[in-house]
């Protein structure tokens, strides 16, 4: 935790410093957002449509169908959105941040840095946390679209409820506080897997077995870490915009 | 020219430093003049990177202290460490290339970041530097398609672009063939020479030892345990030091 401390003070002082190195932003977002669009949306889509199938079978008990939608809606903006796509890109670039920046460590490049004269997290660090937290709300905001989409497509044309009717409790029951509440938790979960996977390649030593046991970590602790903190930022998120009656 | 005169350039003190619980440095003392070039030799583990490091602030002492060109090294945190860097500059052992950029991107690297906006003084300054270690032709490949002795004089072209006054180099010789071996020590010399760079050069290599030091210190147990010429040494009646630079062993399996 101390080092995590040092990491977001050197982050603040590379932030404060304004020495931005735009193009490397833009090579991060590319390899953090564009290269992750496909699982993101793979994800949201596949969990929206599943979601429906199980949800739909037991609201028809009650004779509420046609709420599915509502519930999916809140349920991928608050939840299921932000969480499993913060766990697929943590899997995904948290691994390749600690796996790039720990094969820098162990070759030297990261110390070759040091002596011109550049800070590690400067160069490092910097780039990839403003690349995560322009990419990450993004790629939350694409999991709950393809996720919503998908489940239209689910409820509607596999099991006919009327479209109206999907889009009618959808929107009724969707309101602006909970799509933002996805996009903080998105923010949120970006700032988890930048700090955890760059710490874990800084701290990588001992060739390529260190590279491994670091991205391994970085995946793990990273993964842990955003299902604790998404039960805390629930509740705290939950006590500032509560979530209103669903059916 | 080595000017023995005022104050060295490299002065270490009372250098004490543990890692884990291994005792490494056990109180260096070392001067290293402006224009001369020092090997540091001696068994592997006996803390002849770890005394480099200090140099540049790469690693900070448990004791002791650690001046460049009159600044103390130690106790300064990571970004107050600029003006040593301007003046000294690094070979690492395994050259340290960004492997995603090509040589003369490398090679540039540190102007960029110094702040060196004018893009022809960049490349001049580049061009100059790939002149110097004879790897005019290769600036456009990347680092994975040099061979070692390549690699090697491209980190060399990167050190030197700065115009650093000191360049300290951890085996510049290691992996690499004989004759490629005295292509980098002609480098070194002829820094030396012509631009009055001083070096510290840690080395296992014996044939360079002797044709690029001026003065040679050899670790042992955490101390210098003989620093002198390589006439000295040669010289030497010490049964370690014959020992070691002739490469004898006794094994007792």
């Amino acid at each position: 935790m101390g080092q995590i401390a040092y990491l977001v003070r050197d982050l603040a002082i590379a932030f404060t410093n304004r020495v931005w190195r735009i193009g490397l932003v833009a090579q991060q977002i590319v390899s953090i957002g564009y290269g992750s669009q496909a699982v993101v949306i793979v994800t949201g889509a596949f969990t929206g449509a599943v979601f429906t199938f199980q949800t739909y079978a037991k609201f028809k008990d009650f004779g509420v169908e046609s709420s599915v939608g509502a519930i999916v809606s809140v349920a991928l903006c608050r939840e299921l959105g932000p969480v499993l796509a913060g766990l697929m890109v943590g899997g995904r670039v948290g691994a390749a941040m600690a796996a790039d920046i720990g094969t820098m460590k162990v070759t030297e490049q990261v110390d070759a840095l040091r002596v011109m004269g550049v800070h590690p997290v400067d160069y490092l660090v910097l780039p990839r946390f403003l690349a995560m937290m322009i990419s990450m709300p993004i790629l939350v905001a694409e999991s709950i679209s393809f996720g919503l989409m998908a489940s239209y497509a689910v409820a509607v044309y596999g099991y006919g409820v009327p479209s109206a009717w999907f889009m009618h409790h959808m929107v009724d029951h969707t309101n602006q506080w909970d799509i933002v509440i996805g996009m903080i938790k998105g923010f949120a979960f970006g700032i988890i897997i930048t700090l955890v996977a760059c710490h874990q390649g800084l701290r990588a030593e001992n060739g390529a077995v260190g590279v491994g046991i670091g991205t391994t970590r970085a995946v793990v602790i990273s993964s842990l870490v955003m299902l604790i903190a998404n039960f805390f930022l629930s509740i705290l998120l939950n006590y500032i915009w509560p979530l209103g009656n669903l059916v | 020219m080595i000017e023995r005169t005022g104050q060295p350039f490299i002065r270490i003190r009372g250098l004490h430093k543990k890692l884990g619980w291994q005792e490494i440095l056990r109180g260096i003392d070392l001067d290293v003049w402006r224009g001369e070039t020092v090997c540091i030799i001696g068994p592997s583990g006996e803390g002849k990177t770890v005394t480099m490091k200090h140099v540049i602030g790469l690693m900070q002492p448990d004791a002791g202290t650690v001046e460049v060109d009159g600044i103390q090294v130690n106790g300064l945190r990571e970004r107050e460490l600029a003006p040593v860097r301007q003046r000294v500059s690094m070979l690492f052992q395994s050259s340290a290339l960004f492997d995603s950029l090509t040589v003369e991107q490398n090679v540039a690297f540190p102007l960029v970041e110094a702040g060196v906006r004018d893009k022809k003084e960049i490349k001049e300054r580049v061009a100059q530097a790939l002149d110097v270690v004879g790897l005019s032709k290769h600036g456009e490949k990347l680092p994975v398609n040099l061979s070692g002795g390549m690699r090697k004089r491209a980190g060399i072209a990167r050190a030197i672009v700065t115009r650093a006054q000191c360049i300290l180099y951890d085996e510049p010789t290691s992996s690499l063939d004989p004759v490629v071996s005295d292509v980098i020590d002609t480098v070194i010399l002829r820094l030396q020479e012509r631009h009055g760079i001083t070096s510290l050069v840690v080395t296992h290599d014996m044939k360079s030892l002797f044709k690029i030091a001026d003065r040679i210190a050899m670790l042992k147990n955490g101390l210098i345990h003989f620093l002198g010429t390589k006439e000295e040494l040669r010289d030497c009646p010490d049964k370690v030091v014959q020992d070691f630079i002739n490469g004898r062993a006794e094994v007792d399996f």
